[in-house]
């Protein structure tokens, strides 16, 4: 063994400091949360789940069922809504986002390996904000994809002729990235959401489920309580309303310039609450 | 330290360097526990520990559940205490951006980022704390020469033996050339090669003016590396001092061991040659011969020496205290001795 106790620490290269080094560690962490969201064991489950639409929507392209509604380019619209808002968006974005985002801090206390980032030079503050940030890039991607390619499959699949003309020269693209927009900030909202919960939570998956089932009764809810949930600003932002039956309670949908924004403050907030937490949190591991 | 509890005894506290009487102003270039408590729920983890701990290699001696990894805890923010102040160098335990560009801690937790060599564990939190790649990379370089596992440096940590795993956790710990290092249990798995190593790179440490703060429930080892001991036993702080007050204690207080051997006639007749044998004792199936000695460094010697000369088959080595706890009683209870 080389047993050197040399090196003092005024012969290690200068640090960054203030923002600089934040920033230096937000990316770092990102790198190292990012691999671990795309390719790590845990990160198997989400495949299937991205690819469940577009397999779907394939099959339906290759046998299409006799219906009126696949029969008419003109209520493809109301059926991706449905796929969409039914499918994607309620879901698999939802669950998608709990497994990743939950995980974050919960599957690293699971696997005893948070102490290392307790252990290093960074703000607490900073490892939420890189995790957060990891688990974004990693559900925007994904479900982004799955997004687009349904849509497209679904439109080129049974109508080739008239989703082009759709597409490059009628409202298509817009629609397309209305729903992308939509998906992005499903993951921004409900990605705060569930990072807290594995925060706070041994078991985040009750408190996960309860969600899941307060967002699903959100059309029978008066209009004051539509409005503490994700899905009702996200519903106010879609391009083609679903009908939503007949016991539904209606209500104005939220305008886009309140909506937005008010989703961007809800992640604050919780960000915030979430970093306040982790400076405070213990380590121990015992029942985990 | 300067309270611990009611029955707390001291051994020869004013001559030790490392632990130091009363709070004073020098409380910046010391580890200070003051009045230190930690429950976890209704269950005691340590209670009003006070403690000033200067450089050198500090031992955290006890059995298992006596506080020792509560206390490394506390110190470096892993857990927070339920009553009373730490200062770590003047730091704060929760100010983890001040705290741990200086401290290194090597924890017991066995567990690693998954599919990581242990390249890029190392790698990755120096990143982390805020080195660019090429940075990074030669102070992992250099932790891994330290610690010997260059060879190892490109495969996965999850195919490593124990030793190996304890060696990559200590080369994180040390990668960033912290000022105070504190390691829990840091010889566990590793052979007796690599222990007489490790423990030549801790008294290197302390001698370049490191602050090591390690725990260890093996008095032998803590014999032969420490300068100072802090005896923890159900959570208290119950005796502290210079080392050698412990050694008298050990060399008072002989350990037995379990050596399964072809021959333990010839092997118990080579040992009472000599003085630290306090008892042989030949096992019920004459395949094993049960040895108290006052000195295992000299039992260990003479072994190999019978080995080599008589030919002697030895399938085991083995401590054979009836219960450990027994060396710690005796040396945390006034009837064991121990009071002065």
């Amino acid at each position: 063994m080389n047993i050197s106790p040399d090196m003092p620490a005024n012969t290690l290269p200068a640090r960054a400091t203030g923002w600089s080094l934040w920033t230096r560690q937000t990316l770092a962490i990102m790198r190292l949360e990012i691999k671990k969201n795309f390719f790590s064991r845990r990160a198997l489950l989400l495949y299937p789940v991205v690819g469940l639409p577009l397999f779907l929507l394939t099959m339906l392209a290759i046998f299409p069922p006799d219906t009126d509604e696949m029969g008419n380019f003109g209520m493809l619209g109301q059926v991706y809504a449905a796929v969409f808002g039914g499918l994607i968006l309620r879901t698999l974005v939802f669950f998608g986002c709990a497994w990743i985002f939950m995980n974050l801090f919960r599957g690293e206390v699971v696997d005893r390996s948070l102490h290392y980032y307790f252990l290093s030079p960074v703000r607490r503050e900073v490892l939420v904000v890189g995790k957060y940030l990891s688990g974004l890039v990693a559900a925007i991607v994904l479900f982004g994809i799955t997004t687009v390619g349904s849509i497209l499959i679904l439109h080129f699949g049974l109508f080739p002729t008239e989703s082009r003309t759709y597409f490059f020269g009628g409202p298509g693209a817009g629609h397309l990235l209305a729903y992308l927009g939509v998906t992005i900030l499903a993951c921004v909202g409900y990605g705060a959401i569930f990072l807290i919960m594995g925060l706070f939570f041994r078991n985040p998956i009750i408190p996960a489920l309860l969600l899941y089932g307060w967002e699903w009764i959100n059309f029978l809810l008066p209009p004051g309580l539509k409005k503490l949930s994700v899905i009702h600003y996200l519903q106010s932002l879609v391009p083609v309303t679903m009908s939503e039956g007949p016991f539904a309670v209606l209500a104005e949908p939220t305008p886009a310039w309140i909506a937005v924004p008010s989703l961007f403050l809800f992640t604050a907030a919780i960000l915030f609450l979430s970093a306040r937490y982790a400076r405070r949190m213990e380590i121990s591991y015992a029942g985990d | 330290m300067t309270e611990s509890t009611p029955s707390a005894t001291t051994i020869s506290p004013a001559a030790s360097p490392a632990v130091i009487q009363g709070v004073g102003a020098a409380a910046d270039s010391m580890i200070v526990f003051e009045d230190v408590s930690k429950f976890y729920g209704e269950v005691l983890g340590v209670n009003r520990v006070n403690l000033q701990i200067a450089p050198g290699i500090t031992s955290l001696v006890g059995p298992n559940g006596s506080g020792k990894t509560t206390l490394m805890n506390l110190m470096t923010g892993l857990l927070r205490p339920t009553s009373g102040n730490i200062s770590v160098l003047g730091m704060s335990p929760t100010d983890s951006e001040e705290l741990f560009r200086k401290l290194g801690y090597c924890s017991q937790f066995d567990s690693f980022p998954r599919g990581a060599t242990a390249r890029e564990f190392i790698r990755f939190y120096l990143r982390v704390h805020g080195y660019t790649l090429q940075e990074a990379a030669e102070l992992t370089q250099a932790a891994l020469e330290r610690v010997s596992l260059t060879e190892a440096a490109d495969r996965k940590v999850s195919a490593f033996s124990k030793g190996m795993r304890q060696r990559v956790r200590l080369a994180q710990a040390i990668a960033h050339n912290p000022s105070i290092l504190v390691l829990d249990e840091p010889l566990n798995g590793l052979d007796p090669m690599a222990r007489a190593e490790i423990i030549r790179l801790f008294r290197d440490l302390a001698d370049a003016g490191m602050y090591l703060i390690i725990s260890s429930h093996i008095l032998h080892e803590v014999d032969m590396m420490s300068d100072n001991v802090v005896l923890m036993h159900n959570g208290y702080v119950v005796a502290e001092g210079e080392v050698h007050g412990v050694r008298d204690e050990i060399d008072e207080h002989p350990i037995q061991i379990l050596v399964r051997c072809d021959r333990p006639q010839l092997l118990a007749a080579r040992l009472f040659e000599h003085e630290h044998t306090v008892e042989a004792r030949i096992h019920d199936d004459r395949q094993g011969l049960f040895v108290k000695t006052r000195r295992p460094d000299d039992f260990y010697l003479l072994l190999n020496k019978v080995i080599t000369e008589q030919n002697l088959k030895v399938e085991s080595v083995a401590p054979a205290d009836d219960d450990l706890n027994a060396v710690y009683q005796y040396l945390i209870t006034s009837d064991g001795g121990t009071a002065r």
